[in-house]
């Protein structure tokens, strides 16, 4: 055996070693019970070669294992591990092992001893690395348990100086997992233990290979990630790093050298080769940015995307990025950029006729010219030219970010922004659209800027469009020519494409309520009207004409000199927009005209809201009754309820509020009506009929609870912990009338222990909350609990109805913000009186667009239901990519949906809504051992219920029989 | 000591008719072959007498290498190869493969027919030339012979544009052609890896400029004709007919579809429709946008593009016009540019950089009166504008490239002299490394000190390695072993063999004279070594394989001879066997 061995440290990779298994065969069975492990040991046994142990091996990998089971099998596998010679099978044995240790219940210590001394006479490169893979599943079960990182540590340092690039990757692995994050704990003791992992880890950052070298990198930002503050002097090793000649390594080493800058970013570093010194931060920006231009585009991507989030970087170093000295010939030449905007301060605009201002300029001193950017020069320059758009992107979003934080940046980078208008990638487009529209309010478009805007708004795409009247809602105009340029390209867009109709007027109702002044002198020639001869008066159903009346009226809000320039029709189109059009229209103070709304004048102070401080009052009136007569309760609620609702639909901004306190109030209004039901009173079986409102009360609540907890967005865990609590009474609430109306016990047992899982789940999951809830019904439920647990079931319902009878009315506090969600189809409108005719059995693709506001993750939740005649419900989850974001908590599903039915008589109408879905387990953890093999489906994507949260659109459509 | 040799025939210091011989490690290779645009005369070709004075071309040369198919880099391959005669073979890429016979057969017709020259290459030439090409894909090394490997990178440039890197052993060159760092409309940046060659020769042609970005550029140019077609002017735009024509077509394609425009826009026939066709084949060589939409639309079907006529010329109200050649020195675009020139309201735009002594160069040095064929005088009225759409690397580019590379020394061609001057000395200053710009003829030396393989055991190398504790990069490390060295590292090295001979001296009693002592020397040992080569030289010494005996007379005693026994240290063993024979004495003559 041994010179066995001493041939297979010299043939280790090639040989495969046949070996005689009948000595495995008879081994006695050690287990006593018979488990997943035996069936294991005697399917090892049984294999007669590797390659079946490894077919074993796969197959028993593929079914989980119990948390008890866990360490028989160890032991099985670790056996069976001294035993084999195959290195393959050794291999899937050490993953095996690392697989088990992460079952969740298992402590793997035990199993630690073993596998480090395995790994002392293991030989096989493979093997070896998969067993420092298995250590560290173990290490990273183990995180409080200090003796034993420090010996893994100690393991990984012994095995980093091993010749295969694989066992020192996994070595620096473990040690930027595991490496100790406090000196002081490794202190104490002999001392031999005082190793510097990062000095470590830094030593193979010059490592040979470049897998290692990237996997050095990769531990020391785990350290990071660690929370271990990284020493300053990595900057300078990473720095050299950058250089290297493989792009994974390079692109490591751009992020470790922005983690240290964010670490370090005040402190002085010297520029080689001169006597300055500058700070960290800005050094490390200058050298990033120079990996904006390096040869792999990967680096690139990375390069660019880190720079956005260098935010103390100095004002000047930002602006070097998007410098470029042109020139020509050795002769300075201005950019296109300063040209433009010479031309415009000169206050000649752009004739375009004047053909010598590009001519070179000054002579160049030869030796000044720097071809090579030291640091930042013209990085964004670089990373906007990329020929890669994923580079461009990035840039586009580092611009974005940085622009943000510095109003100084915005104004400069306009000019780039604007260029990136025109790039060939729509992507690219409509990202730099929409990084145009975050930073607006840092700027202001001058009138060339806004001609370059404007031409795009002929663009084919409807996203580019819309991303575009988004950015235009929002933006500055400098000059009365630009809110006419503007106005005019709108126009002719509306008259290309007449569906977007309602996002273009939407966008002059921003535009002229922003810019007031500079629309009244506009306005005679916008409405046409004439001092001294009476014009035609405008057709009043032509959109253009609306969209123009749009921007006035919204200018007219602001300027009251305004309404003096309308002619009479203009009045009377005004009183029917106001109407027809409420939400583009707003409230007019007109001369001669009773003042339609003075009461919403918008001279009211937000922070003296009365509405709010209402609000507030109502509520507090609602809670601080605990103690009045039912009755009086009842009554109370109600009308509390009712103003809550009519505040709602007032006050816009308080809608959310308002609509969840009273969805809340109603829940506690249902739950005392069906408390003061009489079937209490009488004895149960007689009172079979009325039960209904109970139960119907019961079901009610908990649906509003299921509306409360996922169709408001902003919700805060204290609201989740009453609104579960809520849900919790009605569950007692069904159990008790289930109790009084069914007869025999049998189905009661079922239910009480249900109940009594529930309550064990509420307890475990809020378990922090639980001290708010001082007095409430849980509170007492959970007192109980011993004595509900071994109580029969028609005493826990006795008990429970006394205890729903007693419990107070728990205060629900108001989260900051609070928006319900909600969604509007817009296609289809529903009107069309022309069937949608197809053949029966085959499909019919219908068009659904439809915005969702304040819906958190819409691609996992937000559902389209199609309801067909026959009541058959079909649901349809849209793909990821159907929904847009437009703006903050808003979105866009644009979506086709599939309709197919067999064959009708006549045309008939199919219901289209949308829903949303939601899963109240999704708080529990999921079990580890499902790892990259059969996921059930159920687990991802499994829905517990679902909320209708918008009206239903109804289609005409005629599935025609198929033509033979 | 082994060396690089480069002499540029053409581009050295100066623009058009790109032809390099480069020697290296004993191979030598041509690097394009282009003619110049400015000449009628035999100036336009290159001095190919230069590469040997007689003896065949093929013989001398070991390829030849295509960067791509401007004519001002290929445009004298079939006089080159058929006309002067080269039979070897010849390397381009596939795109410039299929290109290039278009473009030679245009040039030739305008040479021939047109200007009725007479001793001009034949259509047959063209096709015999083309035979001789062998394509080769991006990024494969292809085996030239036993020693010479080449390597094509992406150019950017024009479709199919290579650098190449040739390689012998483990000495390199880079030539990049012509090539762009900056994507445009329709092709990708140029890219090289870190492959540090000994020498990197590199074009220089916009060695003094820095140039806005492109889609200033593209803006520009869109809003010029713009605003010119809308003023009713016509618009031309002088374009080689492959390259940059496409660049802009798909441009004012776009742009035309966006804006809705009516003016018709033309392309000059016959050529450009064979180019577009490959255009369309080529996909694989353009740009990210262009890669990634084709399965929807092929962005070479134009849509507003027409075929011209002649006749469309003289029709009245605005037009775009793409004509060729680019330069405005001959064809169609003369011709337009002749007749349109007298109004104001007329554009003319030339998109790349025209060569000294075109009609393109005059106008846009300001000339307003051009002499023309046959002494009339032609005024210029149209507008004359300038839009640097030509796709070479700015100075920023050429530095990038070289950073990229990061070669041992730079030479820089393909640019005037002046502009080289800045660009050298910025080299030289940022990269600390050697920059030459040889003229045209002149030959740049540069030593290479080749780095000589030296094998050794794996066992050995992880015994060292396992003993060693950590890795460091900077510090030696002492290894024990023996060196074996071979001829081949000699040679390559350039170094002569030491030899180490023995010599021994045998003292023979023989009264006789030395001819005749060396003849019984002669017939002893041919006796007594029967399967050893043994021969008697002319001048009376005798060799027995290498081994070289001499009789000589002793100086006092002339009874006694001296043999001279000479064995170098690898025949020991024949040697030592042979004094010892000699010292036992030659048997007596029968006589």
């Amino acid at each position: 055996m041994a010179a066995h061995l001493k041939k297979r440290v010299y043939e280790e990779f090639t040989k495969v070693v046949q070996q005689q298994q009948e000595e495995i065969a008879t081994k006695k069975l050690r287990l006593t019970k018979p488990s997943k492990s035996a069936a294991l040991h005697i399917d090892l046994c049984k294999a007669t070669s590797p390659a079946d142990a490894l077919q074993y091996l796969l197959q028993f990998a593929r079914k989980p294992v119990e948390a008890e089971s866990v360490e028989g099998v160890v032991r099985i596998l670790l056996e069976h591990y001294y035993k084999e010679n195959d290195p393959s099978v050794r291999l899937k044995i050490a993953s095996l092992l690392g697989l088990l240790s992460k079952t969740a219940g298992f402590s793997p210590d035990c199993i630690m001893d073993d596998a480090i001394n395995i790994l002392q006479n293991e030989k096989s490169h493979q093997v070896l690395a998969q067993l420092l893979d298995t250590l560290l599943a173990i290490g990273t079960k183990l995180p409080e348990n200090q003796a034993i990182q420090m010996r893994l540590v100690d393991v990984a340092c012994k095995h980093l100086t091993d010749t295969s690039h694989g066992v020192r990757n996994k070595c620096l692995q473990l040690l930027g997992n595991l490496g100790s994050l406090e000196k002081s704990v490794t202190k104490d003791g002999e001392g031999l233990a005082v190793r510097d992992v990062q000095k470590i880890i830094g030593d193979y950052f010059s490592d040979q290979d470049p897998r290692v070298r990237t996997a050095a990198i990769k531990a020391m930002l785990q350290l990071h990630e660690r929370g271990l503050k990284l020493h300053q002097t990595i900057y300078n090793q990473a720095c050299k790093l950058l250089s290297d000649d493989y792009e994974q390594v390079r692109s490591a080493a751009v992020q470790l050298i922005w983690v240290v800058s964010q670490l370090y970013p005040e402190s002085i570093v010297p520029i080689p080769s001169s006597n300055e010194e500058i700070r960290l931060v800005d050094d490390a920006f200058g050298k990033i940015c120079h990996m904006v231009s390096d040869g792999s585009w990967m680096v690139r991507v990375q390069a660019a995307k880190l720079l956005g989030s260098m935010e103390q970087v100095s004002s000047h170093f930002l602006e070097q990025t998007l410098d470029k000295k042109l020139m020509s010939d050795l002769r300075r030449k201005r950019t296109a950029h300063e040209r433009a905007k010479e031309l415009y301060s000169s206050g000649e605009f752009s004739s375009g006729r004047k053909w010598g201002d590009d001519a070179p300029k000054e002579e160049i001193d030869t030796g000044s010219v720097n071809l090579i950017e030291s640091g930042a020069c013209g990085a964004f320059v670089h990373g906007l030219e990329d020929e890669m758009y994923e580079v461009r992107i990035a840039a586009v979003e580092a611009l974005c970010m940085l622009a943000q934080s510095s109003p100084s940046f915005a104004e400069k980078c306009l000019d780039f922004l604007v260029d990136m208008f025109n790039d060939e990638i729509e992507e690219v487009r409509l990202q730099s659209i929409h990084t145009m529209r975050k930073i607006s309010n840092n700027i202001t478009l001058r009138e060339d800027q806004l001609d370059t805007v404007l031409a795009v708004l002929e663009d084919s795409s409807r996203d580019i469009r819309e991303a575009l009247h988004e950015l235009l809602c929002c933006t500055n105009v400098s000059t009365k020519e630009g809110i006419h340029l503007a106005l005019v390209e709108l126009l002719k867009n509306l008259t290309k494409y007449p569906t977007d109709r309602d996002s273009i007027w939407k966008c002059l109702k921003f535009l002229g309520s922003r810019h007031p002044t500079l629309v009244l002198p506009l306005v005679p020639e916008l409405l046409s009207t004439h001092p001294f001869f009476d014009t035609a008066e405008p057709d009043m159903d032509d959109p253009a004409y609306i969209a123009v009346l749009v921007l006035i009226f919204n200018a007219a809000k602001t300027c009251p000199t305004m309404p003096a320039l309308f002619s009479d029709h203009t009045f009377r189109h005004y009183a029917y927009l106001r109407d027809s059009l409420s939400h583009l229209v707003p409230a007019l103070r007109l001369p001669g005209r009773k003042l339609v709304s003075s009461a919403v004048s918008p001279s009211i102070a937000p922070h003296e809201d009365p509405s709010h401080q209402f609000l507030q009052q109502s509520l507090e009136r609602v809670y601080s009754l605990q103690h009045l007569d039912p009755q009086g309760t009842q009554e109370l609620l109600e009308l509390t309820i009712r103003d809550l609702q009519r505040l709602g639909e007032l006050q816009s901004e308080l809608a959310g509020v308002a609509d969840f306190s009273a969805t809340y109030l109603r829940c506690q209004l249902l739950l005392i009506k069906a408390l003061q039901e009489k079937l209490w009173n009488v004895a149960a079986p007689l009172y079979l009929k009325q039960s209904d409102l109970a139960s119907a009360a019961a079901k009610q609540i908990m649906e509003e609870t299921y509306k409360m907890e996922f169709m408001y967005s902003g919700v805060e865990n204290k609201q989740v912990v009453i609104i579960h609590h809520m849900r919790l009474q009605a569950k007692a609430l069904q159990l008790i009338v289930t109790a009084r109306t069914t007869r025999g016990v049998d189905p009661l047992f079922g239910m009480c222990e249900k109940f009594l899982q529930e309550v064990d789940f509420f307890q475990r999951c809020f378990i922090t909350d639980l001290p708010h809830l001082q007095d409430s019904f849980v509170d007492k439920l959970l007192d109980l609990m011993p004595r509900l647990m071994t109580s029969k079931p028609v005493e826990v319902v006795k008990i429970l109805q006394t205890m729903l009878r007693q419990s107070t009315f728990l205060h629900l506090p108001l989260p900051e913000q609070i928006h319900k969600a909600s969604a509007t189809i817009i296609e289809p409108a529903g009107e069309s009186d022309n069937p949608l005719r197809f053949t029966s059995g085959l499909v019919v693709a219908l068009d659904v667009d439809a915005t969702l506001e304040h819906v958190q993750d819409p691609q996992s939740t937000v559902k389209v239901q199609v309801l067909y005649p026959d009541g058959q419900a079909q649901m349809i989850h849209p793909k990821p990519a159907d929904f847009r974001n437009p703006g903050p908590g808003r979105h866009r599903l644009i979506t086709q949906v599939y309709l197919s039915h067999t064959a009708w008589t006549e045309p008939c109408q199919v219901e289209v809504r949308l829903l949303l879905a939601y899963n109240s387990n999704s708080r529990i953890p999921k079990s580890p051992w499902i790892e990259g093999g059969e996921v059930s489906p159920q687990l991802e994507t499994s829905i517990e219920g679902t909320i209708p949260f918008s009206k239903s659109v109804k289609v005409y459509i005629m599935p025609k029989p198929a033509r033979r | 000591m082994p060396e690089i040799r480069v002499t540029p025939l053409g581009a050295g210091q100066d623009v058009g008719r790109s032809c390099i011989l480069v020697s290296i490690a004993g191979k030598n290779v041509m690097l394009d072959c282009g003619m110049h645009m400015g000449f009628n005369d035999d100036r336009r070709f290159p001095d190919f007498s230069y590469i040997t004075r007689n003896g065949r071309l093929t013989d001398f040369l070991d390829c030849v290498i295509i960067s791509h198919f401007h004519l001002d880099h290929c445009g004298a391959l079939p006089y080159f190869s058929e006309m002067v005669g080269y039979d070897g073979p010849i390397y381009m890429t596939h795109p410039t493969q299929a290109i290039c016979p278009i473009l030679l057969e245009d040039y030739r017709k305008i040479a021939v027919d047109k200007k009725g020259e007479a001793n001009f290459f034949t259509s047959q030439m063209i096709k015999d030339c083309m035979k001789k090409v062998v394509a080769v894909h991006l990024h494969q090394t292809v085996q030239v012979d036993d020693e010479l490997e080449i390597k094509a990178y992406y150019a950017g440039h024009v479709l199919g544009a290579a650098m190449f890197q040739i390689k012998v052993g483990s000495e390199s060159v880079v030539y990049t052609g012509d090539y762009n760092m900056t994507p445009d409309r329709h092709l990708g940046a140029a890219w090289i890896d870190k492959c540090r060659p000994n020498l990197l020769i590199t074009e220089s042609t916009y060695a003094t400029t820095i140039r806005d970005s492109k889609r200033c550029r593209e803006r520009d140019f869109l809003k010029k004709v713009h605003e010119a077609v809308e003023h009713g002017g016509k618009v031309l735009i002088p374009v080689f007919a492959l390259g940059r024509a496409q660049e802009l077509c798909i441009l004012l394609e776009t742009f035309w579809e966006r804006m809705n425009l009516k003016a018709p826009i033309y392309f000059s026939t016959g050529l450009t429709e064979k180019a577009n066709h490959y255009y369309k084949l080529f996909i694989t060589w353009t740009n990210q946008k262009i890669r990634k939409t084709f399965v929807q639309r092929n962005m070479f079907e134009f849509k507003h593009i027409k075929a011209f006529d002649r006749a469309f010329a003289d029709n009245p109200g605005p037009m775009v016009v793409f004509a060729t050649p680019g330069m405005l020195h001959a064809g169609q675009s003369l011709q337009i540019f002749r007749k349109w020139a007298g109004n104001e309201k007329n554009m003319v735009i030339m998109p790349g950089y025209c060569v000294q002594g075109t009609v393109g160069h005059k106008i846009l040095s300001g000339q307003r009166k051009l002499e023309m064929e046959g002494r009339q005088v032609l005024e210029v009225k149209m507008q004359v504008e300038y839009m640097s759409f030509s796709a070479h690397a700015d100075a920023k580019g050429i530095m990038q490239l070289v950073g990229q590379a990061e070669p041992e020394s730079v030479l820089l061609v393909h640019g005037e002299a002046k502009k080289m001057e800045f660009l050298k000395q910025k080299i030289e200053q940022e990269f600390r490394v050697n920059c030459y710009m040889p003229a045209n003829g002149e030959t740049v030396t540069l030593p290479t000190s080749p780095s000589i393989p030296v094998g050794i055991s794996l066992g050995l190398l992880k015994r060292e390695m396992a003993q060693g504790l950590l890795p460091d990069a900077k510090k030696p490390r002492l290894l024990h072993g023996t060196l074996i060295m071979k001829d081949s590292a000699l040679k390559e090295l350039g170094l002569a063999e030491h030899q180490l001979r023995f010599t021994c001296r045998v003292h023979l009693h023989d009264p006789r004279k030395e001819q005749e002592t060396a003849m019984r020397v002669y017939s002893h040992l041919k006796s007594v070594l029967k399967d050893h080569c043994v021969q008697h030289l002319p001048d009376g010494s005798v060799t027995v394989e290498s081994i070289l005996i001499q009789a000589a007379a002793h100086s006092e005693d002339p009874g006694t001879k001296v043999l001279l026994v000479s064995w170098t240290y690898q025949d020991e063993e024949l040697g030592s066997y042979l004094t010892s024979l000699l010292k036992k004495g030659l048997p007596q003559a029968p006589s």
